[in-house]
């Protein structure tokens, strides 16, 4: 085993302000969470894009397969009565 | 002395600190283990070139001849700079740096916590500035002395050398002399001498997880406080200084 | 389907303006090609910290330390962005830092040139990065999704870059007469190599008929290179440095500037290795490579140390 290595990627997460989603920004390596946690910090944030940071190894995130595409999401796409469009109010409603 | 003109060493003293060490840790860039630590160790060096500028910027207000802050960072011979003669060590390896930074941001974190109650308002805040910044610098070097303390056997073996190499010149860290007893009864300094025990429990705890040995006490290296430095300022100061030295009646 | 596996089906979302991410269907030569352009790409950030880090312990104030220290630090930040683009595509950072040590990845020609005195500092970051903006500009809309989306990060961070040199060349040419010489004399050195920085002629250029088939490249170096000339000789003009060529020209009806021939002879020649710091740059990289090999190790020691039931604890 290369002893001698770049370690391991991670990918990072970043808020820009509390109440707001984490974004993917990108990946940097590391070794441990404290390095990670300082590198995701120095890479990603020297401009003062967030104030909070989610690390994790990359090899952990479970990503959807492309070739299963339609099976995933195709379905969803004709449920149209999930949108709030899809129902006719009668004229004058208010608060609905 | 009057306080103001005492006022002016101290702040020559923290400003010629942050400014060596920023120095010091500039040199690294591009030569880093790996790109982060790259990135990490010029974070660093910013956060220091940046106190500098204030410090100095101070320290000429003080002054009270009009110069700026660049006059006093660029035009000093060696005999009138006031940094610890720990800042100006060769980077070294690694290991090295990271112990040249264990020893100074353990101190910093200290000494800038007892800054902040200065009766100086500016002194007060760039230490509640300083505090932020040194936090981060502290965790960066703290994390590292454990990761390389428990490493290898030749991270240990260097980490062990770089403690020893530089021990000599913590001592220094926690002098006061007249400038400063001074300004401590005028409620301006911070007191140096309760420090030092604390700072040497910090770095005995550490070392301590990182599975290393506090160096053997020896005679403290000192004259920084009179700029009375090592060989290592004079090459820093040639690099630094050369072109406005070269072009004095340029602006930049 | 979305995701068929078939170049035909590949090559109609490329036409249909999609992007193509990490995981879906790609011929086996545009993975190739990415994984070339990206690392090259990379390594080219990474190496550019080299001729303006030659400068930072002698910038001559405080603000300009400030500024040059953190522009360099963006650089290695794109370096890092980049590669972690490539690695999307299956390969590890540590295989591409071993192709560049062994000459198999290569790195933009620009930085194999010398950084001999401040306005050289003025010079890259005016000419080089302004040239590089054109550049990444473009590649925003390239259509493999990793990659574009560090282009964008990148192209947020890239603009300050360039007015760093810009402002470095204006006062330079306000200033002392012995200033005003150093910046003309970096003009005079930057100038062509900045101009090669886009490559060959479209005539002479062998890999872009892929590139742009693909859409990874979204316009010619013929054209990019006279976007940058366009912009870049107002700017000389404006604060009164002379571009070296005779023969520059602007077309009043086309309102494009025509330029003196390239020297094609020094563009190959220094990408051959012999140019002023082939040699230099990459034994700097690997001597630190290796300098620091102890600390990753030591790094990874310590991690395994920590492992418990198969899972990192620290």
């Amino acid at each position: 085993m290369n002893s001698d290595t770049q370690f391991d990627l991670w990918e990072v997460f970043i808020q820009s302000k509390s109440g707001q989603p984490y974004v993917h920004a990108g990946s940097i390596h590391a070794t441990d969470m404290k390095m990670a946690m300082q590198n995701a910090r120095d890479s990603y944030t020297r401009r003062g894009e967030g104030t909070s940071i989610w690390v994790v190894p990359s090899k952990y995130i479970v990503a959807s397969n492309p070739d299963d595409n339609e099976m995933l999401f195709d379905p969803s796409a004709d449920k149209i009565y999930r949108h709030p469009t899809f129902y006719i109010m009668p004229e004058g409603a208010k608060n609905i | 002395m009057t306080t103001k003109e005492a006022s002016f060493i101290y702040a020559l003293r923290m400003g010629d600190n942050a400014l060596i060490l920023g120095h010091r840790l500039s040199e690294l860039c591009s030569k880093a283990p790996f790109i982060e630590e790259d990135l990490a160790l010029t974070n660093i060096s910013l956060d220091l070139i940046g106190r500098a500028q204030a410090l100095l910027s101070y320290a000429a207000e003080l002054e009270g001849k009009e110069k700026t802050a660049d006059e006093l960072a660029y035009r000093r011979p060696e005999i009138d700079y006031y940094n610890h003669l720990i800042t100006e060590q060769p980077n070294g390896d690694f290991a090295h740096t990271i112990i040249r930074q264990l020893y100074i941001s353990a101190f910093e974190l200290l000494f800038f916590k007892e800054l902040e109650k200065s009766k100086d308002k500016t002194f007060s805040a760039l230490a509640a500035k300083a505090i932020k910044e040194v936090s981060y610098h502290f965790e960066h070097a703290k994390n590292w002395t454990i990761r390389l303390g428990d490493g290898t056997d030749e991270s240990k073996r260097r980490m062990q050398v770089a403690l020893n190499d530089l021990w000599m010149y913590t001592g220094e860290l926690f002098e006061m002399d007249d400038v400063e007893n001074w300004l401590l009864s005028e409620g301006i300094a911070a007191d140096l001498v309760p420090l030092k025990p604390k700072w040497a429990q910090m770095i005995g705890d550490i070392l301590d997880e990182a599975t290393l040995e506090v160096p053997e006490d020896t005679y403290m290296q000192t004259g920084s406080r009179k700029g009375v430095h090592t060989e290592s300022l004079g090459h820093i100061l040639s690099e630094m200084q050369y072109l406005q030295r070269a072009y004095p009646d340029a602006t930049w | 389907m979305h995701n068929e596996h078939s170049d035909l089906n590949f090559q109609l979302r490329i036409d249909k303006g999609e992007h193509i991410e990490a995981r879906d269907y790609m011929p086996e030569n545009y993975r190739r090609h990415l994984i070339r352009q990206i690392s090259q790409h990379a390594h080219s950030e990474v190496i550019g910290m080299q001729p303006e880090g030659n400068w930072i312990t002698r910038a001559p104030s405080l603000r300009s330390k400030q500024i040059l220290l953190a522009k360099i630090q963006d650089e290695g930040g794109h370096g890092l962005y980049l590669y972690s683009a490539a690695e999307t595509l299956g390969v590890s950072r540590q295989e591409l830092i071993h192709q560049l040590h062994t000459g198999k990845a290569k790195y933009s020609n620009i930085f194999n040139y010398p950084a001999l005195n401040w306005a050289d500092i003025g010079a890259i970051g005016w000419l080089v990065d302004g040239a590089a903006i054109v550049n990444q500009v473009s590649l925003q809309r390239t259509s493999y999704g990793p990659y574009s989306r560090a282009m964008v990060r990148i192209c947020k961070e890239e603009s300050f870059h360039q007015r760093q040199g810009y402002e470095i060349m204006a006062k330079m040419m306000k200033g002392t007469r012995k200033q005003q010489a150093m910046a003309q004399d970096a003009m005079n050195r930057w100038w062509w190599p900045a101009l090669m920085m886009f490559g060959p002629h479209d005539t002479d250029s062998p890999h872009s008929s892929d590139a742009v088939k693909w859409r990874i490249k979204r316009e010619t170096n013929d054209e990019l290179r006279q976007k940058f000339i366009d912009k870049t000789i107002p700017q000389a003009e404006l604060i009164g440095l002379t571009v070296p060529d005779a023969q520059v020209k602007l077309d009043e009806t086309t309102k494009h500037y025509t330029i003196g021939k390239i020297n094609w002879e020094e563009f190959y020649r220094v990408i051959a290795g012999h140019g002023p710091c082939n040699k230099q740059r990459l034994d700097h990289h690997r001597f630190y490579f290796n300098q620091g090999a102890w600390v990753r190790e030591a790094a990874e020691a310590y991690k395994q140390k920590h492992i418990k039931n198969g899972m990192q604890t620290i």
